[in-house]
């Protein structure tokens, strides 16, 4: 019979090792995945995504089944991974400390890129870089929600409780994104269109 | 319904987790009006789009690194098993605390009670016998000699002019 992970995780609780070895195995990956793309450097994600099992283990005789398992899980994934954006983003750039503080709707100070048109990326014909760029662009919050709605395919009330926010906001929160996105990643969703009538193929 | 109400409606709809009362009104809507259809379509663009972008897994180490780390986190001490939590460690002390102070508490007032009772018992005493006291005093007080009328020198009553009666 397999176990949820809620039932894993008091298994933990009750001092079973091996439930804790069966969900590391089984999100490690969504984990790594999700914080890669939070962060863009391999070796941070992979320590972030340490501590959060880290973290896991720690709390196991605390732990309470109030919710999914995964959205608590991702919920200390996000917390550390904003946390690490931030520091990583005042240790490389210089600023004042009485700037105003980013929103979700605020322009990210971090990324030079932003400033750069798409189609000045395009020479790079990297089309997966431009799209981590883009992605990489977004608010930190809304960067987030695409990248669990889009990657880990979490419903709306999960993605909303991760984030804290209600469902109404969350919604907002995603059509922002994926407008930005729509703009920014136009020439690479025309670009197959145009190369396939250069080519003279029907598209 | 007004392009913006359905613009938000949209993703749900791209996504495929509108419920079907949202994606019926979705497609009424897309039916009639050209924008909204391309803008729908755009999303479902990037939405594929962004399937393009690879995964990077775990390395090997992963696991053997999170049970290092694991394995390195400071071991509880014998007595920290019986404080599991700092905060409750000082929830305790305070409830002993607590306790002490209302266990001695009755006692020093119980102690004052004591005393109290002591002196009432002294001012029983002191009155016990006041009614004696007081009948003492009355009787050393009077002179029952003095007021009985001396008979033989029994002074004649002064007569005022008016023919009024005067007691000196």
């Amino acid at each position: 019979m397999t176990r949820s992970d809620v039932q894993l995780m008091l298994d933990v609780k009750a001092g079973d090792d091996a439930s804790f070895d069966f969900l590391l195995q089984k999100y490690r990956s969504p984990l790594v995945h999700f914080l890669n793309r939070m962060v863009r450097d391999t070796a941070t994600a992979e320590d972030l995504a340490q501590e959060v099992f880290l973290r896991v283990y720690r709390a196991r005789k605390q732990y309470t089944p109030s919710a999914k398992f995964t959205t608590w899980l991702f919920r200390i994934a996000t917390n550390l991974a904003l946390n690490s954006v931030r520091d990583t983003r005042y240790q490389k750039l210089e600023v004042p400390i009485d700037a105003p503080t980013d929103s979700e709707d605020a322009a990210p100070r971090e990324l030079p890129a932003r400033e750069m048109r798409i189609d000045e990326f395009m020479v790079e014909r990297d089309r997966a870089e431009i799209i981590r760029r883009a992605i990489n662009s977004l608010p930190e919050k809304q960067r987030a929600a695409v990248l669990l709605h889009k990657y880990e395919e979490m419903d709306y009330f999960e993605i909303a409780g991760i984030l804290d926010c209600s469902e109404g906001a969350l919604k907002s929160l995603l059509f922002r994104a994926y407008e930005t996105l729509r703009v920014q990643l136009a020439p690479l969703v025309t670009q197959p269109v145009e190369r396939r009538a250069r080519e003279g193929r029907p598209s | 319904m007004k392009c913006e109400e359905v613009s938000k409606g949209l993703i749900a709809y791209v996504d495929g987790r509108a419920n079907p009362a949202e994606r019926s009104l979705v497609d009424a809507h897309l039916a009639a009006c050209a924008a909204c259809r391309t803008r729908a379509e755009e999303f479902r663009n990037v939405w594929s789009v962004l399937d393009e972008v690879p995964a990077v897994d775990p390395s090997f180490a992963f696991d053997a690194r999170v049970r290092q780390r694991i394995a390195a986190e400071p071991r509880r001490r014998w007595f920290e098993w019986f404080v599991p939590q700092p905060r409750l460690a000082l929830s305790v002390a305070l409830l002993m605390a607590l306790t002490v102070w209302v266990v001695k508490a009755p006692m020093s007032h119980l102690g004052s009670a004591n005393t109290a009772a002591a002196r009432q018992q002294e001012d029983f005493n002191a009155i016990k016998d006041l009614g004696v006291l007081e009948n003492y005093d009355v009787l050393t007080k009077f002179d029952a000699l003095s007021e009985l009328p001396a008979s033989g020198t029994e002074q004649p009553e002064k007569t005022s002019p008016g023919g009024q009666t005067t007691n000196d």
